[in-house]
């Protein structure tokens, strides 16, 4: 079977300059005397993963193990520095919900933005608006401005529209830490419809049990690299355990570097 | 790692994104552009309702603005400076609202990339939507202003003439030059962010450097070469011509404004692909 995505030996590396220089005129002092020094970030070192269609993968990991530029990898956002990646099906990212929603326009145009942020048409977008609106229980607010939205509210039109669009790969990053526990029962729910029609989801969160339960396979990050790659049970059992002591995670456990593709439900 | 066979290209239609075989990113850009043209024309129906959302005037206010502008340089040109020019109002805004039209897409493609990169850092989006829509923005008040202009030439008695349908032609021209001088701009402001504040002083100076509030005629021999030297001199006479003096630019005029605006929109357009997505990851 095609796996979904698949990287080779990927890194990535960010080149962050000591000191900030944001502007021509700064710039062109530092050019002048000769003092421009970079530091090296390597956010991802030497990553080999492979996710079969229909896999539902937890990323657990500390805060700048490399969890966010995996998803940014993975939706094409930021290029490898070296290695390659390839992915096949659409791909809807939930990385930040509301990004891109604009206060001033109502809850029917954001609709339309944002589904022509993540590539669809008009067309398309109005025929899916009413199912959109249904779901997020905002039928009586779609044609008020989000600036008078609450919270919640603004979670759940960003949600809908991002899972409505039909996408093979749904990428969700902490979207799931806002809103209602209702709210969260729901979206957790349709990420079980997108698990039993065959889709294939990521999720990155903090939160263990939500990774235990809707996950069949984990991956944990360390610094950039893979720590324990296998049953979602298994590796956030050894990732808490490794939280209440961190030492070094290479050293708690056998690691499994190369988990055989898990079977598919 | 087991070595399962990956499709070159993703079968029964199927999405596929694979980072070694990128391709030209000139091409590759292009392609993305055109398959995420919704999002252009939603950036512009965006830009356009926010902002006439909560004012009075709303959608007027470009029509009106020219207006204000043209009797303020009338005053002062005509009656104060006397000059020789016949009917200025129409003089006058013929170029305005040409220069208007570059100005506002020029400095707003400037203007745009901080956001715009926040946003394409997030989700994938090709930047040059952003550019596109910027013009969209201008294009729309452009036509927008056509409006007041053909008020004008009714309160004045000015005839409409029949070369107008050149003017298609004209904006065509001024659309490419404003484009590339739009992805060179949003390009440097994503590398440094005081590209903006220079540009506006920039397109100050310029707009006074090209013949708008007064006549090519005045210009001492001197300064010709910069008058020669300045693409908007060709490209705000293929548009004023057809208007205000009831005829077809000369082809030699046509030549040169389209030479020009299509070297500044492909040098703009590469330099644009293979630069602007360094720049937004040099943070």
């Amino acid at each position: 079977m095609t796996p979904a995505i698949r990287l080779e030996e990927v890194s990535v590396r960010y080149k962050v300059p000591r000191e900030r220089i944001g502007s021509l005129k700064e710039y062109a002092i530092r050019r002048v005397r000769r003092r421009m020094s970079f530091d090296e970030f390597e956010a991802l070192d030497d990553i080999s993963i492979e996710i079969l269609p229909g896999e539902t993968v937890g990323i657990v990991g500390r805060n700048g193990a490399g969890k966010s530029t995996l998803l940014k990898l993975i939706a094409r956002v930021v290029p490898p520095t070296a290695g390659r990646v390839i992915v096949v099906g659409r791909i809807a990212p939930l990385l930040e919900l509301g990004l891109g929603l604009h206060g001033e326009l109502t809850g029917r145009e954001n609709v339309l933005l944002q589904g022509a942020l993540l590539g669809f048409s008009r067309a398309k977008m109005k025929r899916r608006l009413d199912r959109i609106v249904e779901w997020a229980e905002l039928e009586g607010f779609i044609d008020a401005p989000i600036r008078t939205y609450s919270t919640g509210m603004t979670a759940r039109l960003a949600f809908s529209v991002a899972t409505d669009v039909d996408p093979d790969i749904l990428l969700v990053d902490e979207a799931l830490s806002v809103g209602d526990e209702r709210f969260q029962m729901k979206c957790l729910d349709r990420m079980e419809s997108f698990r039993r029609a065959g889709k294939t989801v990521i999720l990155v969160s903090h939160a263990l049990p939500q990774v235990r339960d809707n996950c069949r396979r984990a991956i944990w990050f360390h610094e950039g690299r893979v720590v324990r790659d296998g049953d979602s049970a298994t590796v956030t059992n050894a990732y808490h355990e490794w939280s209440l002591q961190p030492g070094d995670p290479e050293a708690t456990e056998p690691v499994v570097p190369d988990a055989a593709p898990l079977p598919r439900f | 790692m087991s070595t399962a066979a990956v499709p070159a290209r993703g079968s029964g239609g199927v999405p596929l994104y694979d980072s070694a075989n990128r391709g030209s990113r000139v091409l590759e850009e292009a392609r993305a552009l055109w398959s995420y043209r919704a999002l252009v024309y939603e950036l512009v129906i965006r830009d356009i309702k926010v902002r006439y959302k909560r004012s009075v005037l709303g959608v007027f206010w470009t029509m009106l603005a020219p207006l204000l502008n043209m009797v303020a340089l009338t005053l002062v040109f005509s009656s104060i400076l006397k000059q020789q020019i016949r009917n200025y109002p129409v003089y006058f805004m013929t170029g305005s609202i040409l220069w208007t039209y570059f100005a506002q897409s020029t400095s707003s493609a400037a203007s745009q990339t901080q956001d715009s990169n926040e946003l394409a850092k997030r989700i994938y989006i090709p930047r040059s939507v952003f550019v596109a829509s910027s013009i969209g923005v201008g294009l729309v008040n452009l036509v927008l202003s056509i409006v007041p202009l053909l008020a004008i030439l009714v309160a004045t008695g000015f005839p409409l003439y029949a070369t107008w349908y050149f003017l298609p032609v004209a904006v065509f021209m001024v659309t490419l030059f404003a484009a590339g001088v739009g992805f060179f701009l949003f390009t440097f402001a994503s590398r440094f962010t005081d590209i903006r504040e220079m540009y506006l002083v920039l397109v100050q100076t310029w707009f006074f450097l090209t013949p708008i509030v007064y006549h090519p005629s005045i210009v001492p021999a001197k300064f010709r070469l910069a008058l020669w030297a300045n693409p908007m001199y060709y490209l705000v006479r293929t548009f004023r011509e057809p208007i205000y003096d009831g005829m077809l630019p000369s082809s030699r005029l046509i030549a040169a404004s389209l030479a020009l605006s299509l070297a500044v929109f492909f040098a703009g357009w590469v330099y644009f692909c293979h630069r602007a997505e360094e720049f937004a990851f040099r943070t």
